[in-house]
């Protein structure tokens, strides 16, 4: 299979990226190393070319309660401007996908939606909405950038006609990022501040090269997907494929705050209801290493001896020093202060249930 | 294209390892190579004094933030010296790979397993038909 290449292909060779095949994409995942780039996230900032990810939009008379039944978070209360996150479940209550839902007008919204499940998310919604809606799969014709760290308001705002100061958390706003067409919404995938750029594909190239520049003086650099996997861990953020699939519930990934129970109403609700009042066999929980080691997906957990689960990812987290992971276990042993055992190749390494987020943003 | 410093005064192995032989002994650490393919080291596990190796066999782990891979000997003995700095200090493997970042001394038991080893300008080669592949 050939792998697909982002319009800032040619710009990530030239910056001395490593590239990988990630999703069906050839990705940057490191420039100068992923704890460096990490480590600019965190005091500084960082640019992320993640324009492998999908967009699709809803547009027509139907189009938000098409979107309320999909989405397992409230899409009517979203106002204009404003940006949400949720799960598209199935019957069973599994995750299909977890997007970000953009409230592009009364009658329009944008799901931004992981790269390795555009096409599976993209049969799901037109199987599932009525003719009142009109549906376009934008994935190709947009550029998504992420520009995100303490910093990242300081270097985006002079090249940037939205006024930043007053852009909240989840809110978004039309506009111009280095004199091209851009919507600018304050949400990002690190646990801290920052902002994601969508643009047209052909202008992609030169706004990340202008932030670059820009922000070089205040710390930026490109940063690469193994940095935003280590990010997203410590903010616990999950990662579909790892702590979410087609199996798991909302409930068991600990995502009940977007799960609209009391209103019911979307695909997959009922069976969440019921399989969280038959008692879910596993729950998610983070954990930090007491030990050497990397854990890694698929490393089972012993607690007591007895296996009673296993990672679903797992890294060195820079900020804490230590070795960090999540992973599903019995609910009898998902609580803070529970001593589990990785299983690490022939070892067994000490680990402690801990609250999640690792880190305070 | 990336530059890989390959000293004149070494010994390598297939798998990315370099060997240093004095007398009966060889030292072994991972390339310039390795540790750039590799990224930032996070973790190395090493056996400890006293301990029989294998040539080809897995003798330890270094692991990256991304992969874990395993480390096999170059040549079969007993494991006479270990780096046990790297278990506090990973990053010498990238900061300085063939010098503090080394990683065990064999006794040597075998002295014809030094003739399969690669030299320099053979272990180049074998990097240069991987980076083209």
């Amino acid at each position: 299979m050939t792998l697909r290449r982002t319009p800032l292909y040619e710009l990530h060779r030239k910056l001395g990226a490593r590239m990988v095949p990630f999703a069906g994409w050839e990705m940057p995942v490191q420039y100068a190393g992923i704890l460096a780039e990490h480590a600019a996230v965190r005091s500084a900032a960082g640019l992320f070319d993640v324009s492998h990810m999908g967009q699709i939009e809803l547009r027509g008379p139907g189009a938000v309660a098409a979107a309320e039944r999909l989405v397992s978070s409230p899409v009517a209360s979203l106002r204009p401007g404003r940006v949400r996150y949720g799960l598209l479940c199935n019957e069973e209550g599994g995750v299909v996908d977890d997007v970000t839902v953009y409230r592009l007008a009364d009658d329009a919204l944008l799901l931004c939606v992981n790269a390795a499940n555009v096409e599976k998310v993209w049969r799901w919604v037109v199987g599932h909405v009525g003719g009142d809606v009109a549906l376009r799969d934008r994935s190709a014709e947009i550029a998504l950038l992420a520009l995100q760290g303490p910093t990242a308001a300081a270097i985006l705002g002079p090249l940037c006609d939205v006024e930043l100061a007053g852009l909240r958390r989840f809110a978004f706003a039309e506009g111009t990022v280095a004199g091209r067409r851009a919507l600018v919404s304050r949400t990002g995938y690190t646990g801290g501040d920052g902002f994601e750029l969508y643009l047209d594909a052909a202008d992609g190239e030169t706004v990340f090269a202008a932030l670059l520049e820009a922000g070089r003086p205040q710390g930026l650099v490109p940063a690469g997907l193994g940095a935003r996997d280590t990010l997203r861990l410590e903010a616990a953020l999950p990662l579909y494929g790892h702590e979410l699939d087609d199996t798991t519930s909302p409930l068991e990934a600990g995502l009940e705050r977007f799960v609209k129970r009391a209103a019911g109403g979307f695909i997959g609700a009922e069976a969440i209801e019921r399989r969280a009042a038959a008692g879910h066999p596993r729950a998610l929980v983070g954990f930090v290493l007491e030990g050497r080691g990397v854990p890694r997906a698929g490393h089972a957990i012993l607690c007591e001896g007895r296996p009673v689960g296993h990672v679903t990812s797992g890294a060195p987290s820079p900020t804490l020093g230590k070795p960090i992971g999540l992973g599903y276990v019995r609910p009898a042993s998902s609580a803070p202060g529970t001593l589990l055992e990785i299983a690490i190749r022939d070892r067994g390494v000490p680990a402690r249930v801990v609250r999640t987020p690792f880190i305070t943003s | 294209m990336a530059d890989y410093e390959i000293p004149t005064d070494l010994r390598y192995t297939r798998e990315d390892e370099w060997v240093r032989v004095e007398g009966d002994r060889a030292m072994v650490g991972v390339t310039d190579y390795a540790q750039q393919q590799l990224g930032d080291i996070v973790n190395v596990e090493l056996p400890p004094v006293g301990t029989p190796v294998e040539r080809g066999e897995p003798f330890g782990v270094i692991e990256s933030v991304k992969a874990v891979s395993d480390l096999y000997a170059p040549v079969s003995g007993e494991v006479v010296e270990s780096n046990t700095d790297l278990a506090n200090h990973p990053e010498h493997v990238n900061e300085d790979c063939y010098g503090d970042g080394w990683m065990i001394c064999i006794q040597i038991s075998d002295e014809s397993e030094l003739e399969t080893l690669l030299s320099p300008s053979e272990y180049r080669q074998h990097i240069d038909e991987r980076s083209t592949e």
